[in-house]
């Protein structure tokens, strides 16, 4: 939990005014300085703390390119506003892996090559991460709930849908895989 | 970043919501979905945000007769409530029918009933739009009208309501809490909505200030109760509905001898069907029946140039739901 800083969520008329406030990204405090009320989480981190993991699309949270987990629960950070999420845990896809490598969820899209033109496919890691961290053997319907949120205009989702194999394969023969 | 600037707080309490809720400009805000989705668009112009996520509305449980969900309970939450799994499972289904996984983490339920039409006249920068601004024309009428309303409109608007839970709960006999200036009351969820008329931009009969503060839902009278909720979309997942219907019977010795038939996507609001309901009370449970009381459901229904292959969909909608519920798949 990070405290905000001095009258960040005050109520103010004057809408030129900004705030200071620090967020809990991927277990470390990230201040944020100057900043105005109305900024999206999805604005925040990408603009002012250099982490573009998340992708800014659709900005209307239909199509999932800025998915980040807000305490535990996985959401689209465009319609999150930063200032609100002061005293949440963030996870971005930046933070998913310990040692800076690839998780297997990443992996397997490389494998599998799920990956086009790329825009999508954080999200995507994101939500199939947050799918098998409950969900570690999702049925075909599951899965397809499960990524129905991430818009992808290139693959048709066939190598996606591969890619979930492996990893729910993997992890199966090697419970202790990466992640 | 778009959208005019505003000021934002956390409510307090439901006192200090109510209190600063009614002022001009302010608005609530819960899970931000619908609102924040406006507001970039620059249909909805706040100057104040109260926020009442945290006021700790978000319980589930049961009241007396009546099971509670609390206003900000989060769509997800609700879905996989195990008392809402088990006594109104029409409810989850409703609920995982709507949006994404995505969504429903930061939806809630008070701003579920509460979002506004998905009309694209509605929401885009510029249209004319009499729900916008009132005087300012309909483009649906003018223009595209695909999506636009079967029952319920006016001249000055054919939108249609988007909540699929809204549809789920009329057919329930749901109740609404409301705290406001003037104290708590309960509205009915039907009574909630108001047709366009001549001030198509008021949706709903809450005051300025308002705060919904729970939904209240008559516990099943459990034996002969089916129930089932069939959303008819674009696409399979993740879509608004084109149209949906949630049916409710209850059938006691072979006869039919309760029946809400409401349906969503047609109308200003979750559209009650009287005329279908009534042709299956004391009738047997069987499709020669449903197709009776389908057709004088939408009879009558008058379509616009664009939507009238809605009237038939919704009828056979209606067969179909009904079926599903009676033979159980
Ligand atoms: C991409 C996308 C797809 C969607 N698909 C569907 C769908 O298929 N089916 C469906 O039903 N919905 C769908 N929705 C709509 C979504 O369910 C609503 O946006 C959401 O439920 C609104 O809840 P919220 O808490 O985010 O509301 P907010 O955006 O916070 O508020 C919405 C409105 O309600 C008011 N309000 C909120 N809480 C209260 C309260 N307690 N008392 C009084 N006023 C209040 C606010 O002032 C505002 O006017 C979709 C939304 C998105 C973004
Ligand atoms: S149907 Fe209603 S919401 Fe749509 S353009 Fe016409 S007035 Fe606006």
């Amino acid at each position: 939990m990070t405290a905000p800083q001095a009258h960040s969520n005050e109520p103010t008329n004057d809408h030129d005014v900004t705030v200071g406030y620090s967020l809990s990204i991927n277990g470390g405090t990230h201040p944020v300085q100057d900043a105005w009320i109305g900024e999206s989480l999805l604005y925040v981190l990408r603009e002012r703390l250099g982490l573009p993991g998340a992708k800014n699309a659709c900005e209307q949270g239909e199509c999932g390119s800025c998915s980040v987990v807000l305490d535990g629960t996985l959401v689209c950070s465009c319609l999150v506003l930063a200032a609100d999420a002061v005293g949440s845990e963030i996870a971005t896809i930046e933070g998913l892996s310990a040692d800076g490598g690839l998780t297997d969820v990443q992996q397997a899209f490389l494998d599998a090559g799920a990956v086009q033109c790329g825009f999508c496919t954080t999200g995507l890691v994101m939500s199939v991460h947050d799918m098998l961290d409950t969900t570690p053997a999702p049925t075909d319907l599951e899965r397809r709930e499960a990524i129905s949120g991430n818009l992808c205009r290139c693959t048709g989702y066939g190598r996606i849908f591969e890619a979930i194999d492996l990893v729910v394969t993997r992890r199966s023969g090697s419970p202790a895989g990466a992640s | 970043m778009s959208g005019v600037a505003f000021a934002y707080s956390r409510a307090a309490d439901v006192a200090d919501a109510v209190a600063r809720g009614g002022a001009p400009g302010a608005a609530f805000v819960a899970g931000g979905t619908d609102l924040l989705q406006l507001w970039k668009a620059g249909r909805a112009t706040p100057t104040e945000l109260i926020d009442v996520y945290g006021l700790g509305l978000d319980g589930i449980g049961v009241d007396g007769d009546e099971l509670s969900i609390g206003a900000t309970a989060r769509l997800s939450d609700v879905a996989r409530h195990p008392f809402v799994v088990d006594q109104h499972p029409l409810i989850a289904e409703a609920v995982l029918a709507s949006a994404s996984g995505q969504i429903r983490n930061m939806a809630t339920v008070g701003g579920n009933l509460l979002q506004r039409t998905r009309c694209p006249y509605f929401r885009t920068a510029g249209m004319a739009c009499n729900k916008h601004r009132p005087g300012s024309g309909c483009g649906a009428l003018d223009g595209e009208d695909r999506h636009a309303a079967l029952f319920g409109a006016g001249s000055s608007c054919v939108a249609t309501h988007p909540s699929d839970l809204a549809v789920a709960l009329v057919a329930l006999d749901a109740t609404v809490e409301v705290s406001g200036a003037r104290g708590v009351r309960r509205v009915g969820l039907s009574e909630l909505y108001r047709l366009p008329g001549e001030r198509p931009d008021v949706d709903t009969t809450l005051a300025a200030g308002e705060l919904i503060t729970r939904v209240l839902v008559p516990r099943a009278a459990s034996i002969g109760r089916l129930a089932t909720y069939v959303k008819v979309r674009d696409r399979a997942s993740f879509e608004f509905a084109l149209l949906s219907v949630a049916a409710v019977i209850r059938i006691d010795a072979g006869t039919i001898v309760h029946a809400r038939l409401v349906c969503g996507g047609v109308a200003p609001a979750p559209w009650r069907l009287p005329a279908g309901e009534a042709l299956l009370i004391g009738q047997k449970p069987e499709r020669g029946v449903f197709t009776v009381a389908a057709a004088a459901a939408v009879e009558g229904a008058p379509p616009l140039p664009g939507n009238s292959f809605k009237v038939e969909l919704l009828r056979r909608a209606l067969v179909r739901t009904l079926t599903t519920i009676a033979t159980g798949s």
